[in-house]
């Protein structure tokens, strides 16, 4: 047996037991199961098809873990080790620890295109007068009405519901006529647009626009649990490596993105 | 907050919270505790006990409204009760509401008979007083809406009911107001006052003044628009309704409005002091309690905080938020406002009472109110002009250096504003004040003010990214701590004549039950970890305690019972703003849990659990 070298075989049977096993523990992702273009429980949004570009290039498998990133999310399930990696997290997120953002997007301005006019900035005179559609984001409005508020468009606003089936309605609200501009996130904007019957316009806030501190142009990385050091690693070196597929993924959803991405490649 | 009627179903979920929200995780944040700028309150003595000539109310030895009394003082001149015997005080007997939600309601006494009102759903408990154990003769369940527990930031509660000419009127959280036959239960009149669909909830005590029913509305986070209204006593028909922003005839500012400071006179400052249209969703909703002086037929009550949270985008005074209001109790027309906190940085709400009184002040004696405020001073405010006498601070302060008295105006320390991309540490008092609703009393006997409150400050860190639904955005995290002296919490008792301490009494978590003072010189108050207390009124002597089930944050009251006996009753069910950590048992690891009282109250779920039940004790 192995009692003539006791310490080498406390040290090599698990090796020898795990390491096949640790090269085949898959990814746990946790992912929104009804929210496009996002993800979905059919894999169909960009982050699906992102994640298990990576998940490939690291030879590991995929699992999902079908949650909806709301309020509790972090304390209730991810710091209780639910998943390994979070998708779609802004860069500075507390808590976690971000990757390199795989993309980087705007809020932008969603007018129709047979308007003829495309709204570039928040003291644009267009905003003048029109219904003016937000996403709710839980029960407060997203950053765009700090702008408006400041602004004195306050009484043109209009939340919308943007949760799973709800994602579009405030694009879709541009095309039907019920608002005459949406300030939406940019691959929300983006994605609804293209599906929209009449042709809209989409024209991101200026990248280097804060309000009062707020920006709004955010990076997005994948989250890990801060003492996941290692994948952190994995998941920025696979960032580079795949960067241009990555981002003909975020094409094919027309995310609009801005050039911070392109610096990684 | 904000939130607009949307053009969708809105998903109603439950979420408690308070202030800035938007937290999902909280930093660990390294606070330097070195302020550059304080002020400190009096030091502890120095007060004087003095007896108040005054006039009071008559005392018929019930309670039937929250406050006691008109003048809000919270006093009962029974004294069967009194120092010298308390220590036997017991537990004559105890209900049990079937809610283990926050408790803040006042136990009413009228005819012989109590009304409880729970948490949501709302129930109205009617107790025979003239039987053994006081069994329960009629109950009424408003059926309120179950999409009520998701709008209400903090928590289920509410804060009592009313007694006036054979009815109890109450307010329920999903925004009706309900007239109830006091001898049958049964319902007499049904009135919707508050929108839930905006965010709008009602949880005070309304009071009755001539036959008005006077209600204000709750929800300030979520971009309400805050009034104060009076229905008909008889039929439940709205009479008036007085707003808090927008045009002087949405206000109800009329010729009789003389207003003592330069800065609160003017046309339609409720929309002037706004960004075009911004008054619409600006908060400055109606939640605490309404004093009322039938010797000049003035009610008066204050004003929360202005929304949207993000003061940047709200730039002006923001009238008439974080305020109070001197209104004819007839017509509801202004008579004066003042602005304790403009253009409100931290969610200084300014619902807390108003205590009326007459005190000698300098060589005469002036009708006055003190208030309290949550901005951390104690202001004593001339009742018939709004002229500010004296603000003197009363907990450790870093955000303000004092109030200018021939302006009225708060002069604020400009590096404690939190900002966008910057942590800002050592913000005292905090976001919940030096003192929330939790409502003080009077005692004739010792002419002091009993004080329960916080002494807490926060760190505030606004650089978060956050997200939902794939979208980004930015949030806040806050975290709340013990101020000077390690204690959050203390019932103090004041000389509002030298704006000077006389005793405290400190507690390891915030006080948040209100107090009541008796002819028998006791203080009852309670505590977050479930003891219910009798102080000496004079000295601050602990006399007597008892361990209840659950946390105290409700209103004690005394009163006489049928076999002339003295009771005195508390609600004993832990929650509220930072109760709810253990009512609606939140993750104290996470810091910011219940909106920043996480970091704070990390072993509270230890300390107690939750509870719904009325406690009733007697001399044996």
């Amino acid at each position: 047996m192995c009692l003539r070298f006791p310490r080498l075989a406390a040290f090599l049977l698990p090796m020898l037991v795990c390491l096949p096993l640790m090269a085949a523990s898959p990814l746990r992702v946790c992912a929104d199961p009804d929210n496009l273009p996002f993800s979905n429980r059919a894999g169909a949004g960009f982050d699906d098809r992102i994640i298990a570009l990576v998940a490939k290039d690291l030879h590991r498998e995929l699992t999902f873990i079908w949650a909806r990133p709301r309020r509790g999310f972090l304390r209730e399930q991810f710091n209780k080790n639910a998943c390994d990696v979070l998708l779609g997290v802004p860069v500075g997120l507390h808590g976690v620890a971000v990757t390199a953002p795989y993309y980087t997007s705007s809020y932008a301005f969603v007018t129709p295109a047979r308007k003829g006019f495309r709204i570039a900035s928040f003291s644009d005179e267009h905003l003048s007068g029109k219904r003016i559609g937000l996403q709710i984001l839980e029960e407060d409005l997203s950053p765009p009405s700090l702008p408006l508020i400041r602004a004195g468009y306050t009484a043109q606003i209009i939340g919308f519901e943007s949760f799973g089936s709800h994602e579009g309605d405030v694009v879709k609200a541009v095309a039907d006529g019920r608002v005459g501009v949406a300030v939406v996130w940019g691959p929300v904007a983006g994605y609804f647009a293209r599906q929209s019957p009449i042709p809209l316009t989409v024209s991101p806030v200026p990248t280097a626009y804060k309000f009062a501190g707020v920006p709004f142009t955010y990076g997005i990385g994948f989250g890990v649990h801060k003492q996941d050091q290692s994948l952190l690693q994995q998941l920025n070196a696979s960032i580079r490596r795949l960067q241009p597929q990555i981002d003909r993924v975020l094409a094919e959803f027309s995310v609009p993105t801005v050039g911070a991405t392109e610096e990684p490649r | 907050m904000l939130s607009f009627t949307t053009s969708q179903t809105k998903t109603v979920h439950v979420r408690p919270r308070c202030w800035l929200a938007m937290l999902l995780i909280a930093p660990l944040l390294v606070s330097c505790r070195k302020a550059t700028q304080t002020v400190q309150p009096p030091a502890g003595g120095g007060g004087q006990l003095r007896p108040y000539a005054g006039p009071l109310e008559t005392d018929d030895g019930q309670w039937v409204r929250a406050t006691k009394d008109y003048a809000n003082t919270r006093y009962s001149s029974l004294d069967q009760i009194n120092t010298g015997n308390v220590a036997s005080l017991k537990v004559a007997w105890t209900f049990d509401t079937g809610v283990a939600r926050g408790q803040e309601a006042a136990p009413i006494v009228a005819n012989n008979t109590m009304y409880v009102v729970a948490p949501w759903p709302n129930t109205l408990f009617a107790l025979d007083l003239t039987k053994p154990g006081a069994p329960l003769k009629w109950k009424f369940d408003p059926n309120p809406s179950p999409a009520a527990k998701g709008e209400a930031c903090c928590d289920w509660v509410n804060r009592g009911a009313v007694f006036d000419a054979g009815k109890i009127f109450y307010n329920t959280l999903d925004g009706y107001t309900v007239a109830v036959d006091a001898n049958t239960g049964k319902l007499v009149w049904r009135t919707r006052l508050a929108d839930l669909s905006k965010g709008e909830t009602i949880t005070m005590a309304p009071t009755v003044v001539h036959g008005k029913v006077l209600v204000g509305d709750s929800g300030g986070e979520f971009g309400v628009r805050g009034w104060l209204a009076a229905l008909d006593a008889g039929s439940g028909k709205l009479l008036w309704q007085a707003y808090n922003t927008g045009p002087d005839k949405d206000v109800l500012i009329g010729e009789r409005f003389k207003p003592f400071y330069a800065s609160d006179k003017g046309t339609d400052l409720g929309v002037k002091t706004w960004p075009p249209d911004a008054w619409r969703v600006g908060g400055g909703t109606v939640w605490g309690f309404v004093a009322y002086d039938p010797s000049t037929n003035l009610i008066y009550y204050g004003t929360a905080n202005p929304g949207p949270w993000n003061a940047d985008a709200r730039p002006g005074d923001n009238k008439w938020t974080g305020g109070m209001w001197a209104r004819d109790a007839d017509s509801g027309q202004a008579v004066w406002f003042y602005q304790m906190s403009p253009h409100d940085l931290f969610d200084w709400d300014g619902v807390n009472e108003d205590i009326l009184l007459d005190l000698p002040w300098q060589g005469a004696t002036r009708k006055v109110l003190i208030r309290p405020d949550r901005n951390g001073y104690i202001y004593v405010i001339d009742r018939l002009t709004g002229q500010v006498l004296s603000a003197t601070p009363y907990v450790y302060t870093t955000t303000t250096k004092g109030v200018d008295l021939n302006t009225g105006r708060l002069i604020h320390v400009d590096e404690k504003k939190p900002e966008v991309g910057k942590e800002t540490v050592n913000i005292c008092p905090m976001a919940p004040g030096s003192k929330d609703w939790q409502p003080s009393s009077f005692s004739p006997r010792t002419g002091l003010l009993y004080i329960p409150h916080e002494n807490m400050c926060m760190d505030e860190q606004y650089n978060e990214a956050n997200y939902i639904a794939g979208t980004p955005y930015i949030g806040a995290t806050v975290r709340y701590y013990a101020g000077p002296g390690g204690n959050m919490g203390e019932l103090m008792a004041w000389d509002p004549i030298s704006g000077k301490k006389v005793w405290t009494i400190p507690d390891k978590y915030p006080t948040w039950s209100g107090t009541v003072a008796t002819a028998g010189d006791l203080v009852f108050y309670g505590t977050l970890d479930g003891w219910f207390k009798a102080a000496d009124a004079r000295n601050g002597k602990i006399l007597w305690q008892f361990k209840t089930g659950s946390g105290i944050i409700g209103q004690p009251v005394t009163y006489r019972g049928p076999d002339g006996k003295q009771y005195v009753a508390i609600l004993s069910g832990v929650g509220g703003w930072p109760g709810s950590i253990v009512s609606a048992n939140l993750d104290t690891r996470d810091d910011s849990a219940a909106n920043g009282w996480g970091s704070a109250l990390h072993d509270l779920k230890n300390a107690t659990q939750p509870g719904g039940t009325l406690y009733v004790f007697a001399l044996p």
